[in-house]
Formats: C-alpha cells, structure tokens, sequence
C-alpha cells in the first residue's frame, strides 16, 4: 500500500515526530512501500540540524536521517513553514540575509504542492498533528 | 456518494493560538491552485475562525478571517460546520463570517466517510 505521512505538530511539544517516525518502522516492517513524508506546521523543527538534545536523550532529528537513509525515503519539509520557523538551507540563508543555513541533511526544502501531490497519490494518509 | 480526488481538510483548531489556521488554509489555497477540489470542514475551537469581528490586530496578527471569502475566488464553496461544535461554544451560524453549512454529527461523520484524502489540521 502507498502511504503518504504529514507531520504537523512540534517535535518537542508533542510525540508527532516520534510517533509518525515508529508507525513508518512498523508499516515498512509490514511490508508496505517507502512512504511520502512531509513536514509542516511546528514538525519542521525536526530539520534543524542544530538540535541538541543531552547525550542520554534520543536525537530524533537523527533517527529520521537514519531512516531516510536506510529506506531512501524522501523527507520534503514546507519551505514556507519552515522559514517562518528559521530553518533553512544555505541558499535560503543568503536570500533572507541569514548568517547561515541549518538545514539537516536529508531534509528537503519544496511547497505546499508537494503535500497536495502527496495526499492525492497516496492510498492513506495518516496525519501526526499533535497538540499545536 | 464517493469524493476521488478531492480532499477533505478539516480545521480543528483556534485562529490565533498558534500559525495552524494560517497554514490549513494555505493548504486550501494550494490544493484549489492545482484544481484539486477542495472541501472544508470546521470542527472543535476551529469554529472560532469563522466568527464574525474578528479583532487580532490588537494581538499584532494578521486578520485570518479577511482571508475566508476569497476561498469562494478559489471555487472552495463547500464549507461545513459542525451544529453542536458551534452550540457548545454558544455561535450562531447565521452570525460567522462565511457562509458554512452547520452539520449534525451524524452528518459529519458522513461527510468523513465520502472522502478518501481528508487532511486535519
């Protein structure tokens, strides 16, 4: 089955990321087909690749790389939400005159088309919102 | 009778609580720019971005409901809401900004049932 994933709420005030990052290990392991993700609302904080969190505690931002990684799944984020949020690429950067991009790698930048496109060509759609 | 598609978006959340409301109706607007049909559905504190009056100038944020009627430009002319979601919150829908069609709850989950793509926010 093709699914499509969008993530909306925060990846530090909610279990959005953390929860849509488990449901795809288990519908992969189930044997569906690589899922199309998109990142919108408050979850395109997951593309920060500046998070921090303490050594003990898990860096979901990695988990999500490895991921993508592993099952060559393309993580699009919403350009327009995630700039309002301060994250972007090196291209980004320069045009907003930022000091620097902080894009994670494996993340992409790509409209709202994506998420529609997405929606559209999927067989379900399974929404993260989370408390926003 | 079955929406393929066509999306369902429902909003479920307060205007100015967070950039959510903006952003759904971003949603709304790109899906109507790709000529995919849109509907959309009102639910829960999501209600309150169809209140008339709207005021949030005082909060420095941009006035959400001036955006509503142009989904009518966009050719999103179904536009539900929910009778008791409104009742609860004491909202009349003769009162709401844009004309949307209050639903009882068996009516929406109805509504739910006829589309396959349906996006919540």
């Amino acid at each position: 089955m093709q699914l499509a994933v969008v993530i909306n709420g925060s990846p530090t005030a909610s279990q959005a990321a953390n929860t849509g990052l488990r449901y795809i290990e288990a519908a992969l392991a189930s044997g569906h087909q690589e899922p199309r993700v998109f990142f919108y609302g408050e979850a395109v904080h997951i593309a920060n690749r500046l998070t921090t969190p303490p050594q003990d505690e898990s860096n979901l931002t990695h988990r999500w790389q490895a991921l993508a990684q592993q099952h060559n799944i393309e993580l699009i984020v919403c350009i327009a939400a995630a700039i309002r949020r301060g994250v972007m690429d090196e291209r980004e950067a320069k045009r907003h005159e930022q000091t620097s991009g902080n894009l994670a790698e494996g993340f992409e930048l790509s409209g709202l088309g994506q998420l529609i496109d997405a929606t559209l060509n999927a067989d379900r759609l399974i929404t993260f919102g989370g408390q926003q | 009778m079955s929406q393929a598609g066509s999306i369902l978006l429902v909003l479920r959340h307060s205007p100015y609580s967070s950039q959510i409301a903006r952003e759904a109706l971003d949603a709304a607007l790109t899906a109507a720019a790709f000529e995919v049909p849109v509907s959309l559905l009102f639910l829960n504190d999501g209600v309150y971005q169809l209140i008339s009056e709207q005021q949030p100038e005082q909060l420095r944020a941009k006035n959400l409901s001036k955006a509503l009627p142009a989904l009518a430009l966009y050719d999103i002319d179904q536009i539900y809401t929910s009778k008791s979601c409104l009742d609860i919150r004491g909202l009349n829908a003769a009162a709401l900004c844009i004309t949307a069609e209050p639903l009882d709850d068996a009516a929406v989950a109805r509504l739910f049932h006829q589309y396959q793509h349906i996006l919540s926010f």
